[in-house]
């Protein structure tokens, strides 16, 4: 082969390769090449602003561990109540900065909620106490929806103490979607938590009264007046807590307090801690004991152990009374099937959690200084071996020695508990005020250096120390890291802002094991008082950006059929009826005048026709006492009697432009 | 004889010659076939892409034109363009986006038809598809001009933003954004389609340059003899 034959062969392949190059190079874009970030090594300017505001090298210690700059994304996001604001608080973790306020039981302008939006009012609506308006709520314990036992990030549930109510929040896009009032009760407690799967919400009483808002003089106490815990049907696909499928226990009327789901051995099963098992009457303007004293005089009080299975199949083969036409298990029922036991529990205790295998369930006495584990192990061995004794309302009650695990001296006045991944378990000690670290044992035993059942060290916050809340702390696989403590007392840790102080959360480090768990910062609750918190991992959840078409609705997360499109925009009359189908959009709405007659019935539909991350608009029509949100996507509705005449600008109430002003219309009411 | 249709569609190679020297005859199939494959994957790309970039806009604001389509955050764009005054994306090259995907399957089978033309027509079938993708960008240049020169003199920043051409190719800064304009992907294999056109019309003459010759040589001679032998 000569020098000429191979150019002729070669020539088209090398040809071939350039073209397939230049192909791939086409094809391929430019991919991106990730830096690692360097470490800066810190000048000697910091010592010097540290001197300057008096801070001390654990305090630039905490800053570092907490700051987080523009753009960086909390680690975690914690759902907190809003205590009696009524409201969900969304908090960013570490750097304790709120990201939003949930509207639920009280009307929030900002997010238009209870504003005139139907989708808004129709679930206010449903909160309605006996046909009545209660249009604020004392929110206690957000439970997130977990899969088996582990956080999803799908839904979040919060009751209302005040009124027992229960709510349910989309975390799709953060809004409440359903309130159920509970018609045997008129307040809770022990509301909400979930099951590992979420298909049950639990809330628990907590004040007897007659079941079913009857009357009964405080004489009949013992015979008339019950507690009671309602387990509400819960369905993902619908988004709703079905109220048909759901049901009641008849209990007696010692004041159940807080309840929890088992999970995985004990998965199945539900625990509640109860006090004033005296069954004090109060009376203290009588001569009676106040009810302070009068519900402390035992040292035991009971816990409530459900076989939660079984009473789903009494509840499903019918074996229930119908109360307020809701289906209650009668406490004989329960008795004879089976379902309800009682451990002794020292003493007025305030909180029963699961450890994170299902194995324990941990009671703080408050006015006993231990933490009481029992093993749930033991408790289905003295089930089992029977011969039990009961109280006076026939309930087998299971003797103390037989189902303790353990009891752990913690300090004064112990709350409640969470649980870290590494065998520790954190208990709020609110008379010292602390939280404690303590060790638990038997499967935890050898996942730290400490002693299993011994306290470990305890960190003194300010002040006063309701619950506390660690990373996914009571969940199948806590995460650690961070723990809040939900302080009632803030005293002097802040500027003084009058008489009514605002709450202090407390984050605390505990990432580190042993005697090391410091403070790192206090963020001020100017809102109410927060009871609980529940903390999650902020990748788990996946809210939308926008709503998902143009023209949704989020009261039924569906497209609504009031959706209207840019060029669909109209004025519809029939009679006294006034339909207006409106688009918003930066920067105007579409139409911008309405002329209606006094006396008319005006709908009005604004579809948001933004796509853009965070284009919301607003819609405020003064003089109707109308204020509306729309979020990108979103098709809001509100209807009202044009009553009185005159000229009304409507605008756009949430900023979205350099010519935001300029949004506005003229809406007017001929007499 | 020859008729007029075989002049233009030339001579075939003798099959001793084709067996003697295949790929000299096969050079230029392959190379009008690859450039036929380039031109129909080519439509699935985008042609050409704008990015916005805004401090408001984080991951940026980007459009792509595909020969019969636009993509991307056009509703956007557009929801801003009305502030400058500038019409919708979607009403610029209607006639053409919808008379696209016709075009490069003619431009296609006009290359195809090429492989079996054997003259110097073949150069006149290619020509199209060569040109291609110089009559896109013209085209594109066209309509930037035509949309930037002709802004509604009402919109709400008319008195701010005068008409201006957007550039075809490169970064331009209008308000707060930053218009990064590129050609893309779907370019790229358009325009390795007309190289690999050129140079399939090289190895095309290299094949058929020879045999037209004989050819116009043996009628010339025939010719010559016919007249000799009158």
């Amino acid at each position: 082969m000569n020098l000429r034959d191979l150019k002729k062969y070669i020539l088209p392949f090398t040809l071939m390769a350039i073209i397939g190059f230049l192909i791939i190079a086409a094809c391929g874009g430019a991919g991106g090449t990730t830096e690692a970030p360097e470490s800066v090594p810190v000048s000697g300017d910091i010592n010097e602003i540290a001197a300057a505001r008096g801070l001390t090298p654990a305090d630039v210690e905490a800053a570092v561990k907490t700051y987080t700059p523009t753009g960086m994304i909390d680690e975690y996001v914690m759902f907190s109540s809003g205590g009696h604001s009524g409201q969900l608080l969304v908090i960013g973790m570490p750097s304790m900065r709120l990201l939003k306020v949930v509207g639920v039981f009280t009307p929030e302008p900002w997010q238009g909620w209870g504003y005139g939006a139907k989708t808004t009012m129709e679930v206010l609506d449903e909160g309605k106490v006996d046909g009545e308006d209660v249009l604020w709520g004392d929110t206690h314990h957000p439970a997130l929806s977990e899969t088996e036992g582990e956080y999803d990030g799908e839904w979040v549930f919060i009751n209302d103490k005040a009124n027992a109510r229960i709510a349910v929040i989309d975390l799709r896009d953060f809004e409440t979607k359903q309130i159920v009032k509970n018609p045997i009760a008129v307040n809770d407690h022990g509301g909400t938590m979930v099951t590992p799967d979420t298909e049950w919400i639990i809330e628990g009483g907590q004040y007897a009264a007659p079941l079913g808002w009857e009357y009964a003089s405080l004489e009949d106490y013992e015979s008339e007046y019950r507690g009671m815990v309602t387990f509400w049907k819960f369905d993902r696909e619908s988004g709703r807590i079905q109220y048909d499928q759901s049901f009641a226990m008849e209990l007696p009327p010692y004041w159940q307090d807080l309840c929890d789901a088992g999970k995985l051995v004990s998965d199945g099963w539900v625990f509640c801690n109860s006090f004033n098992t005296e069954m004090a009457t109060g009376g203290v303007e009588s001569g009676n004991p106040p009810f302070e004293a009068g519900a402390s005089q035992r040292d035991m009080d009971y816990m409530h152990i459900i076989n939660f299975d079984k009473a789903i199949e009494v509840a499903n083969a019918g074996q229930t009374e119908m109360v307020a036409d809701f289906p209650v298990i009668p406490m004989q029922t329960a008795i004879d099937e089976g379902l309800l036991y009682f451990a002794p529990e020292p003493k007025s205790p305030h909180g029963v959690d699961i450890s994170p295998g299902g194995e324990y369930m941990v009671v703080s006495g408050k006015l006993d200084p231990h933490v009481t584990t029992y093993s749930f192990e033991k408790v289905q061995a003295a089930i089992e071996a029977g011969g039990f004794e009961t109280d006076d309302y026939g309930i087998p009650i299971l003797a103390f020695d037989d189902v303790v695990e353990s009891q752990v001296e913690v300090g004064l006045g112990p709350l409640h508990t969470q649980f870290g991944p590494d065998g520790y378990a954190y208990t709020s000690l609110f008379l010292e005020p602390a939280v404690a670290r303590w060790t638990l044992g038997g499967p935890y035993e050898d996942l730290n250096e400490d002693p299993p059942w011994s306290l470990v060290t305890k960190t003194f916050v300010h002040y006063n120390v309701g619950h506390i809340a660690a990373a996914e702390g009571d969940t199948v696989s806590p995460d650690g890291k961070y723990l809040v403590s939900l302080n009632k007392w803030a005293i002097d840790r802040f500027k003084n802002v009058g008489p009514l102080l605002p709450q202090n959360f407390q984050l605390i480090d505990i990432g580190q094991p042993g005697t090391t768990m410091p403070l790192l910062y206090d963020m001020p609750i100017g809102i109410g008082e927060p009871h609980y918190a529940q903390i999650i991992k902020a990748d788990k959840l996946e809210p939308w950006e926008v709503y998902p078409e143009i023209g949704w609705n989020p009261g039924t997360q569906s497209p609504d059929p009031n959706a209207t499109m840019t060029g669909e925009e109209r004025i519809e009359r029939d009679g006294n009826n006034v339909d207006i189908y409106m688009t918003a959009v930066r920067s105007h709405f579409t139409p911008e005048h309405v002329e209606i007659k006094q006396g008319d019935h005006v709908t009005w539909h604004i579809t948001n026709v933004e796509r853009a991350y965070d284009a919301t608009h607003g819609f405020s029509l003064p003089g109707y006492n109308i204020n509306v949100s729309i979020e990108p996507g979103e098709t809001a509705s509100f209807e009202f009697d044009a009553t009185h005449d005159g000229v009304f600008s409507y605008y756009c109430s949430e900023f979205c432009s350099a010519l935001h002003l300029e949004m506005v219309g003229y809406m007017l009411v001929e007499p | 004889m020859s008729t007029s249709l075989d002049k233009i569609i030339g001579p075939r190679a003798p099959e001793e010659q084709q067996a003697e020297d295949h790929l000299r005859y096969r050079l230029p199939t392959i190379f009008f076939l690859v450039a036929v494959v380039l031109l129909i994957a080519s439509v699935f790309l985008p042609y050409w892409q704008m990015t916005l970039q805004a401090p408001q806009y984080p991951k940026g604001l980007s459009v792509q034109a595909y020969i019969y389509k636009l993509t991307g955050d056009v509703r956007e764009i557009d929801g801003l363009n009305h502030y400058i005054g500038m019409r919708p994306l979607a009403e610029a090259a209607q006639l053409e986006r919808s008379l696209s995907i016709v075009a490069v399957s003619t431009l296609s089978l006009l290359i195809v038809a090429a492989i079996f033309i054997h003259t110097k027509y073949t150069v006149l079938l290619a020509l199209p598809a060569i040109l291609y993708p110089f009559i896109f960008l013209g085209d594109m240049y066209f309509w930037l001009r035509n949309f930037g020169l002709n802004l509604d003199p009402a919109a709400p920043l008319s008195s701010a933003i005068k008409p201006f051409i957007p550039p075809l190719l490169g970064v331009g800064k209008l308000a707060q954004f930053v218009t990064i304009t590129e050609v893309k992907s779907g370019f790229y294999l358009a325009s390795i389609a007309s190289v690999c056109i050129i140079i399939g019309l090289y190895f095309h003459r290299r094949a058929y340059k020879p045999l037209v010759d004989s050819q116009i040589e043996a009628e010339n001679q025939a010719e010559d003899e016919f007249e000799q032998e009158q």
